[in-house]
């Protein structure tokens, strides 16, 4: 019986590209249906009750949510093909910690960058370009976090890449200027077809927050 | 294998006892390192420099902070009395309960017991449609992990005793039997037995130490502009 794979997302959301880029990877085939988030669909309200949010993965008639669960579930169920989380537990550990890291700051931080002024933008902008120079130190010399292949953490934060224009123009600041290698290592995942074809445009994701902002009243 | 494993932790912390649980099911030999919180020592600063928090588990010279990232290499590092169910999706079910329970339960609990007047009624609400859904996850079963505990019992185990220690500190109710009775029994039949019973801290340590949080607390919202 083949397996019956439907993806419930919103295009602009780096975390529902997570799990595009995770599918990606294992080569599977699947149904994406985008989500109206201002006219939520019963299919959603029926697979995520509890947060009723994207992205859900529904595999077989059964629902998974929470981007980097789902992951998980997607890197155990297809094992045999490119493995996202390395083998050895304490490896495992690491993995699992910075894309635990990535969730925690990232999107909180960069919401501030694109929806605050003054003060309170400009301290988002300091801790945000903190966050990701941990992460490039984390990075080291390795090509990618996983190592020489991409793995957890890669997917975990490469999906935020497209939104950095977006931050970048609303915030007025460059983010390669001050993680130079961090940008390299997002010019070098977007080699990989995976992760080109899962990452949306970000000029089309710059559009979408203006497009926020202007329906926010924020200037 | 023969590494020495130490916790670094706190007794009073909900997220450290866990770690502890996890390594007595396992039996796991263990040296528990106490952490004074308001005084961070070189050594937690040293194992744990990004969010510089409790617990850390320390197996040899490798350090695992972050207490589900801890579980997790628990179970995979030593086989005996599995935590995570083998079947992948009954393991994204657990993984997503755990997150759900820290981030909306154990929070909402924590934010019911911090607020005060009109905020109170609020946060207590919020809290209890929480606990709601923790209440459909558990029921018709005994434990969270099925017929023997797991991943999620370890994980919600602050209940049957913080949580009460909380509800006694500030007058509250909020385990209530009538509204969710398969949480309630399954508390009540967790904190039983003897593995975790011998684990936890005294009571009046931490009610005395929630009585004094919670004045520092009132303290510093008093002195707020």
């Amino acid at each position: 019986m083949a397996d019956e794979i439907i993806l419930l997302d919103f295009w602009p959301s780096m975390f529902g590209m997570r799990v595009r880029l995770a599918l990606a990877e294992k080569g599977l085939k699947y149904e994406y249906k985008e989500e109206d988030l201002r006219n939520k669909s019963p299919l959603l309200l029926e697979m995520n009750p509890v947060h009723k949010k994207i992205p859900v993965l529904i595999h077989n008639g059964k629902p998974i949510c929470e981007s980097l669960i789902i992951v998980q579930y997607i890197d155990e169920v297809w094992h045999d093909k490119s493995p996202l989380l390395p083998s050895d537990p304490y490896q495992r550990a690491q993995a699992r910690f910075w894309a635990d890291y990535v969730d925690k700051k990232l999107y909180e931080l960069g919401r501030k960058i694109w929806s605050t002024k003054g003060e309170e933008q400009e301290t988002a902008k300091k801790e945000f370009i903190e966050c990701l120079k941990l992460l490039e130190g984390e990075l080291g010399d390795k090509p990618y976090f996983g190592g020489e292949k991409i793995g957890f953490v890669d997917v975990a934060l490469v999906t935020f890449s497209c939104w950095f224009h977006a931050y970048e123009s609303f915030g007025n600041f460059s983010i390669e200027a001050e993680c130079p290698k961090l940008i390299a290592w997002t010019k070098r995942c977007m080699e990989k077809e995976s992760v080109s074809s899962s990452l949306e445009d970000p000029h089309k994701v710059h559009g979408f927050v203006m497009g926020m902002k202007k329906k926010l009243g924020i200037e | 294998m023969g590494e020495e494993v130490k916790v670094i932790g706190s007794i009073k912390s909900g997220f450290c006892i866990r770690v502890e649980w996890a390594l007595k099911l396992k039996g796991v030999e263990y040296e528990y390192i106490k952490e004074d919180l308001r005084n961070k020592s070189p050594m937690l600063l040293k194992y744990n420099p990004v969010h510089k928090k409790v617990p850390v588990l320390l197996h040899g010279d490798k350090p695992i902070p972050e207490s589900l990232v801890i579980l997790e290499y628990i179970d995979e590092t030593w086989k005996d009395n599995p935590l995570l169910p083998e079947d992948p999706y009954e393991r994204a079910m657990a993984r997503f309960w755990a997150k759900y329970a820290d981030e909306k339960c154990l929070f909402g609990a924590w934010e019911a017991f911090k607020a005060e007047g009109e905020e109170r009624e609020k946060a207590m609400e919020s809290a209890l449609e929480s606990f709601a859904f923790l209440e459909k996850a558990i029921k018709g079963k005994k434990f969270f992990g099925g017929e023997k505990m797991g991943f999620l019992d370890l994980v919600v185990g602050w209940i049957p005793h913080w949580l009460s220690v909380l509800e006694e500190v500030r007058g509250m109710k909020m385990l209530d039997a009538e509204r969710f009775p398969s949480l309630h029994e399954w508390a009540e039949n967790f904190i039983q037995i003897p593995l975790i019973k011998e684990c936890i801290p005294p009571r009046d340590v931490l009610v005395n130490h929630f009585h004094a949080t919670f004045s520092h607390l009132r303290s510093l919202s008093a002195s707020k502009p």
